[in-house]
């Protein structure tokens, strides 16, 4: 067995600071066991959000040597033992204590959402039929466990605090995946242009890094979206195209 | 037991714990428009310029984006005002394609106009360069990489920016991106255009008679595989995703419209290796045809 060592942020949202630890590293050790055995032994007060430790509930979000990720899925032996690891809470939310920050700005946001609003049912039975290769497309959005990783990360939240301005990647997917849906009837493209600010995305793919689902944030859906956006709005050949569709 | 290392600046904590429980008085109003902002500010202080608990080679990435991308630009810069050793037989270097006005024997409406401008320089690339050099200054791969590579707006994921304020693609003048799709229209009709180059680089003039006969040169492959990269990086651009059927919320009402989704997707996924090969290479056919002019590379002959 070897030693590894942590810095991990301890404080509030009043004080804190970092705070060095060591604990011995098993085999198949996540960083989310090393802060279990530290709270176990040496830090009874650290405070840690965990709950499935199988990537599932996004709830151990944490910045891992300055990276977001989520302490589950983050092998010890993927890591370098040599230098102090690094364990931070998220930076683009409210600090609680220690590790835990308040998400629940983004439960509000959530809300504010337009929500699915299907066609009338066009089956015999009075329900719909799907094409599987049209569902395809938005299944990829439903992945997301909502571990606000890429909350984190996106540098308009993180850096430039735009948090009434712009809805952020984990919402973008969840507006991609209601507007790409081949029930769906609502038109958010005004909204996603105006109050939710696809326009401060800048594509730094810094969401689909992170992302521990592996869904394809900024080429999927974040920049399909900002093509929708173009067709409303920018686009004045298509405008004429639209125009002459109609009248045909 | 732990130590503590680095107490939080004192300052920065106490408004963060003052907007703590401002925010916790606002939380639940009704109706509220529940600020947000303010919310924010209750986290950590952001990092400063550089600032970053990040362990790897983060800066590696933008580094190489920079050189890899200002390279490109001194150098087409410079071939482009060169307007001259930009045709070798029947290779003509794909920077000077098409060739509207030019001296050279595949210019489209011979030389250069008289009603040309006497003291605005003149060279063919500089008529056509616009278009290729918009599309790829407007792509989605690009605008990421050269925001972080020459604006640091983020230097790398989590590293601490410059600037305080960010306007981000929706004003002006990045909400000119926008303008992508229609760089992407060009940028088919010049796929066409340089494929027309590469049908005609087969045929090569005896020195002796003048008779034209088929044949393939090493200039022949480079100018192909030009287009075939060029062509690889311009049917997996988004917008033209999004153009030929990603605009659907039904792909398969139509077939044809899946199928072409389908196949740009497939372009799509490597859309980086793409626009970086298609890059490099489109600058080392003009490098190729311009050293086998000035007699520098020989041609040689493959069949």
């Amino acid at each position: 067995m070897s030693t590894a060592t942590f810095k991990i942020w301890r404080g509030d949202a009043k004080a804190g600071g970092f705070e060095d630890y060591s604990t011995e590293v098993a085999e198949g050790m996540v960083v989310l066991d090393a802060v279990h055995d530290i709270q176990a032994k040496q830090a009874n007060d650290l405070a840690c959000r965990w709950n499935c430790k199988a990537g599932k509930c996004g709830s151990c979000s944490a910045e891992v040597n300055g990276m977001p990720k989520l302490m589950c899925m983050t092998r010890m032996s993927d890591l370098a033992l040599d230098k102090p690891i690094t364990i931070e809470p998220i930076k683009a939310f409210p600090l609680v204590k220690d590790l835990i920050t308040d998400v629940s700005w983004n439960f509000q946001v959530k809300k504010k959402i337009k929500k699915f609003k299907p066609r009338a049912p066009d089956a015999a039975d009075g329900t719909w039929r799907m094409a599987q290769e049209d569902i395809d497309r938005v299944q990829e959005f439903r992945k997301c466990i909502e571990c606000f990783l890429c909350q984190d990360v996106c540098h308009v939240l993180r850096d430039h605090r735009k948090h009434d301005e712009f809805i952020g990647p984990r919402f973008l997917i969840y507006v991609a995946a209601l507007e790409m849906h081949p029930l769906d009837t609502e038109d958010r493209i005004p909204e996603l242009k105006a109050t939710q600010g696809i326009g401060y995305c800048n594509i730094t793919k810094c969401c689909t890094k992170v992302c521990p689902e592996n869904i394809q944030i900024t080429d999927n859906a974040i920049i399909p979206l900002k093509e929708r956006v173009v067709d409303q709005f920018y686009d004045p050949l298509g405008w004429i195209w639209r125009k002459l569709k109609k009248n045909r | 037991m732990g130590r503590v290392h680095a107490p939080h600046s004192g300052a920065a904590t106490a408004a963060c714990g003052e907007f703590l429980e401002k925010r916790r008085g606002r939380r639940y109003l009704s109706g509220d428009s529940f600020s947000l902002m303010a919310q924010a500010q209750t986290t950590m202080p952001p990092r400063t310029f550089g600032q970053t608990m990040r362990v790897d080679a983060w800066w590696m990435q933008p580094f190489l984006v920079f050189f890899g991308l200002a390279t490109f630009i001194v150098y087409s810069t410079w071939a482009a005002f060169q307007g001259n050793h930009y045709y070798f037989g029947p290779y003509l270097s794909p920077f000077y394609s098409p060739e509207i006005f030019g001296a050279s024997p595949h210019s489209w409406f011979g030389p250069k106009p008289l009603w040309w401008p006497g003291w605005l320089l003149f060279s063919p690339a500089l008529l056509i360069l616009w278009a290729p050099g918009g599309l790829r200054l407007t792509c989605y791969y690009y605008r990421g990489a050269y925001y972080k590579a020459f604006w640091a707006d983020p230097p790398a994921c989590t590293v601490g920016e410059p600037r305080k304020t960010y306007l981000g693609e929706r004003s002006f003048p990045l909400i000119m991106q926008n303008v992508h799709r229609y760089f992407l229209y060009l940028a088919i009709i010049f796929i066409f255009v340089l494929s027309k180059d590469v049908w005609k680089a087969f045929w090569f003039a005896d020195p002796a008679t003048g008779k034209i006969s088929f044949g393939i040169g090493v200039g022949t492959v480079v100018l192909a595989l030009n287009v075939v990269l060029l062509a690889g990086f311009t049917f997996g651009c988004h917008a033209l995703r999004h153009l030929i059927g990603g605009f659907r919320d039904q792909l398969s009402r139509s077939p044809s419209c899946y199928n072409a989704y389908r196949c740009v997707s497939c372009f799509n996924r490597r859309h980086m290796l793409w626009a970086w090969l298609s890059l490099f290479w489109v600058g080392f056919t003009d490098l190729y045809v311009r050293l086998c002019s000035m007699g520098i590379w020989h041609d040689l002959r493959l069949l």
